[in-house]
């Protein structure tokens, strides 16, 4: 249960990094600029993709509308709403809290 | 998760498909992008469109995800919860509806009556700020709350500190003339702070005011909207008309509001300044006159603080009048209190008792889900075998139980809407603030949960015991269940109905015993052919106290004329159970008393020679007053046993005399009649007063003919049924004058009823409880033996093939269903003993415990347990043994 959530919880926090930084968005597109993003060393898993977006927008940090894609496509555009910007602000400095305090620790580990 | 992502769901439950194909929409797109790419970096379409399609996974697992993320799990298998138990309901229609209708009944009875507490008890009265309205009396060690004389009301009202306003208002009959018929009309004399203290603003034109409130101040009158609507046709230029009251012409300055009420004042059809009566005995600080005092407390002051405060301006008050105020207090009580603190307990003992019928309605609910359960116990033992959660299943059972309470609490609330008024109505008189019941937001709230209630209750004894029942074992017995634990659950059911059906008919034989014993109590006087009536005098008579007497002589003689009148009296409008009056005195001989408080005081009546035939009052010694009694005679008065005993006992009253106060005279003892129950049939002995002193109307003092002049009570005995005169004797009335009503008319059987309509009303209501709960619990003992033959036909049939006889079986079977009434109505008996001490106040001539009653309603019950036994008993009797034995 528990390594999921964090799974989850790292996809939301990508997700809406790649929307602050790429503007709109579909999720074909969100789902490749992830990977490329990581060196490819990701695959995002669709099954938890859409899930996860479908949260996002539930909790107000993004708005979706149909739109076209640049090959004459129909599809669902996403964006980062302002109380999303909020939210990415707030994750990313939690989020550096986190590594910093990982990062000490396995510092004082090594240096044992 | 927070309230926007809950609402998020909510939304995500609705417009499914459409929500479905959008995603298979957006899938497909990012399939279709997805090949565009590989297509893009050189691979073959085919290929590409493999390659996508295995990144992306099942579509069916993607959008499983996504639906759970779209909407409410919970929600959802609760909606499934729902159809399935619409669905079990449907196929079975008739345990459905059983259990709805015996739900309705005990969810709808109790819905009525709490509507009943709610409206009386609970509601604030209408006015604004409300609990800040008080009831102001004098009290004395007589009469706790007694009416307040004027000259002390204009006291309190200029020397207390805790009012913001105080009101005073009386009951008055007055004579309308001058427009078509002439007219009785009753209504309020009020002072102007009246309306002001209740918060009540006219619906038309203005208040009294305060110059109009004082002798000589300017004769104005408000109407009520009735008399409005009635008299007017509800015309706006009604204000400035004029009406002729008791020959006096009044000009209409206001219209009271439809729905303003006090007390039961739907009768009141004006207001009139009562500062303009200038009445002496009126105006006497020694004669309360009925004036009643409501006042406002001042925002932040408490009763104790206005307590305090009233008492000191008593206290100063009997220092400067001693005579009249001496000894006597001031009681208060919120107004609301004032008006339902009679009725309160009852209602509550109702309430309770109808809480014990839903408690039966609940049980016979449960003992047939039980039934159904056990034949449902396969489904389950599939179900959970199918991997459905053993929680699962108990939330399943609850909902359909909670669903089945708040079904049956919907039509009960129907039942209840439509049923109570009819039912308040059959019993008039019983209820203060009956206008006010009916169904608002706090009933609903209480139907709600109760039905809620309900269905958890019932619902939840059966899903114990899904819950502890192992479900594989189930499946190895082939479905049959365990029908151990079954029987036990359905034996304490019947133990619990019975008894708790006991105590109810315990309850409510106790009410009719009481009733029975009432009726028989002898009030004194004989009922039977007795008619009252009251008479307004006409208008022009004057004040003269020889017109006045010559004019009641001949009212008196018109009445009494009127074939079918054996004999006929004029009253003073205080007959036994109907008005009162008290008049102080002392014994000859004896130094008068300073005080009033230090006086004895006797109801009094005023009668004339033919009072004494007309009640049917005994006479016991003495005489009662001839037609030689009169103004010019020597003054007489005819007491009753309980006067002569207490003053005289050593027999000697007669020829002796009594000084009376107020009325300044010594009359002498002529005669001694029986005691009258004048307080009522059971209250009576506990009054404080109950000597009895009768002067003869032509006697009355000249300076009390003005307040007799306001309109006399007559009563007479009559050959035929009593109502059948009245058009005889309007006639004969008439022909003395036109401008004469006769009013107020009654027999006086109706009277001695009405004095007992609060305790037909609580036992009208608990004996229908008690019946409903008797029928519930029989139905609920032939359930359980039913079930039982049903259970051992096998065993009966084997019995009956080893040579039992029908007499055996019959006695197998009734025997059981007796054992288990015998259970319930010992443990009912201990229960009943316990809870009817609360109904002391209530009963009457027995004892709380008396064993008559529970003796008879236990026979009863057992009675009926064994009549609802005997049907299944009697199935079980045709068992055939070859049958019974092949089936195995």
């Amino acid at each position: 249960m528990g390594e999921k959530e964090v799974r989850q919880g790292t996809l939301a926090l990508m997700v809406l990094k790649t929307l602050e930084s790429m503007g709109t968005l579909h999720g074909y597109g969100i789902a490749r600029r992830i990977e490329q993003t990581s060196g490819d060393l990701l695959s995002v898993n669709y099954g938890t993709l859409y899930p996860a977006l479908l949260k996002l927008e539930q909790e107000g940090y993004i708005a979706s509308e149909w739109g076209v894609s640049e090959n004459n496509r129909r599809a669902k555009y996403y964006r980062l709403t302002r109380a999303g910007k909020r939210q990415v602000e707030r994750e990313t400095r939690d989020w550096q809290e986190t590594t910093a305090i990982l990062a000490r620790f396995l510092a004082s580990e090594e240096s044992r | 998760m927070n309230f926007r992502v809950i609402l998020a769901r909510l939304g995500g439950l609705f417009d499914r498909d459409r929500r479905d194909s959008e995603l298979q929409a957006e899938l497909e797109s990012h399939v279709q992008m997805h090949i565009d790419d590989y297509v893009r970096s050189g691979l073959a379409p085919e290929e590409a469109r493999r390659r996508a399609l295995h990144k992306l996974g099942g579509v069916e697992k993607v959008t499983e995800a996504y639906r759970e993320q779209r909407g409410l799990p919970f929600l959802e298998t609760l909606a499934q919860d729902v159809r399935f138990a619409f669905r079990g309901m449907r196929k079975n229609l008739g345990f459905t509806s059983i259990a709805l209708l015996t739900l309705a009944l005990g969810i709808g009875a109790n819905t009525a009556l709490f509507s009943v507490v709610n409206g009386v008890l609970l509601n604030p009265l209408p006015y604004p700020e409300s609990g800040r309205l008080t009831m102001v009396y004098s009290s004395t060690k007589t009469f706790e709350h007694s009416s307040v004389s004027y000259p002390n009301f204009l006291d309190w009202q200029r020397q207390n500190n805790s009012f913001s306003t105080m009101a005073a208002f009386r009951d008055h009959n007055w004579n309308l003339t001058g427009q078509s018929e002439a007219e009785r009309l009753h209504g309020y004399m009020v002072s102007s702070s009246f309306f002001p203290t209740l918060g009540v603003a006219p619906l038309l034109g203005r208040n009294i005011s305060a110059d109009e409130d004082r002798v000589g101040g300017a004769p104005v009158l408000m109407i009520g909207y009735g008399l409005w609507q009635r008299k007017f046709g509800g015309s706006p230029d009604v204000l400035g008309r004029r009406m002729i009251l008791n020959g006096e012409a009044y000009t209409i300055v206001g219209v009271v509001p439809a729905n303003f009420r006090l007390y039961s004042s739907d009768n009141v059809q004006i207001y009139v300044p009562i500062g303009q009566w200038n009445d002496s005995t009126f105006r006497n600080r020694r004669v309360g006159m009925g004036t009643r005092v409501v006042a406002r407390l001042k925002p932040g002051v408490t009763l104790d603080q206005a307590r305090a405060d009233m008492d000191s301006v008593a206290r100063s008050l009997a220092t400067l009048y001693p005579e009249s105020n001496a000894g006597s207090g001031v009681s208060i009580s919120t107004l609301k209190n004032d008006m339902v603190e009679d009725i309160g307990p009852t209602l509550l003992v109702l309430l309770a008792a109808v809480g014990f019928v839903l408690l039966i309605a609940c049980t016979n609910v449960a003992n047939l889900l039980l039934a159904r359960s056990t034949g449902r116990s396969r489904e389950f033992a599939v179900r959970s075998a199918m991997g459905a959660s053993q929680s699962r299943l108990v939330r399943q059972l609850l909902t359909e139980s909670t669903l089945l309470g708040l079904i049956g609490g919907g039509v009960g609330l129907l039942l209840a809407a439509e049923g109570t008024k009819p039912l308040l109505a059959a019993v008039p008189h019983a209820l203060p603030r009956a206008a006010e019941i009916g169904v608002d937001g706090r009933v609903l709230l209480f139907t709600l949960g109760m039905s809620v209630a309900a269905g958890m209750l019932f619902g939840l004894v059966n899903a114990l015991k899904v819950w502890r029942t192992n479900l594989q074992e189930t499946l190895k017995e082939g479905g049959r269940g365990s029908s151990g634990t079954r029987q036990r659950a359905q034996n304490v059911f019947v133990v619990v109905e019975m008894a708790v059906a006991l105590v109810l008919l315990v309850g409510s034989g106790l009410m009719i015993r009481s009733l029975v014993i009432l009726l028989g109590v002898n009030p004194g006087f004989d009922t039977h052919n007795v008619l009252k009536f009251n008479v307004t005098m006409p208008p022009n008579l004057g004040t003269d106290p020889a017109h006045i007497r010559a004019a009641l002589r001949q009212l008196h003689d018109a009445v009494r004329n009127t074939p079918g009148v054996q004999a006929a009296s004029l009253e003073g409008d205080t007959l036994p159970m109907d008005g009162d009056s008290e008049l102080p005195f002392w014994l000859d001989g004896q130094p008068k008393p300073a005080t009033d408080s230090e006086m004895n005081w006797g109801l009094f009546y005023l009668a004339e020679p033919d009072y004494r035939k007309a009640l049917g009052i005994p006479l016991l010694r003495g005489r009662f007053f001839t037609d030689a009694d009169t103004e010019r005679s020597v003054p007489v008065v005819v007491i009753d046993e309980f006067l002569a005993n207490k003053f005289f006992p050593n027999g000697d009253a007669l020829g002796k005399r009594l000084n009376l106060g107020l009325f300044e005279t010594q009359p002498e003892i002529v005669g001694i009649v029986g005691h009258v129950k004048h307080w009522g049939l059971d209250t009576d002995s506990k009054s404080k007063i109950q000597a009895q002193l009768y002067v003869p109307v032509a006697q009355v003092p000249d300076q009390f003919m003005p307040l007799v002049r306001q309109g006399m009570g007559m009563v007479l005995r009559s050959d035929v049924e009593p109502m059948s005169l009245l058009p005889a004797i309007r006639h004969s009335v008439s022909q003395l004058s036109k401008e004469q009503v006769v009013y107020g008319s009654s027999t006086l059987e109706q009277v001695v009823s009405d004095s007992l309509a609060d305790r037909r009303f609580a036992m009208v209501l608990l004996g229908a409880f008690a019946g409903l709960a008797l029928l519930l619990s029989s139905i609920g003992i032939y359930g359980v033996i039913s079930y039982l033959v049903g259970q051992r036909v096998q065993e009966i049939g084997t019995r009956m093939a080893l040579g039992a006889q029908r007499r055996d079986v019959l006695q197998l079977v009734l025997g059981r269903g007796m054992a288990l009434a015998a259970i319930g109505v010992v443990v009912g008996a201990v229960l009943a003993f316990a809870l009817t001490r609360q109904m002391r106040s209530m009963i009457y001539g027995v004892s709380a415990a008396d064993p008559i009653t529970f003796l008879a309603v236990s026979l009863l019950l057992m009675l009926v347990a064994v009549a609802a036994c005997y049907v299944p008993a009697r199935r079980a009797m045709r068992v055939d043994p070859m049958m019974a034995l092949r089936y195995e």
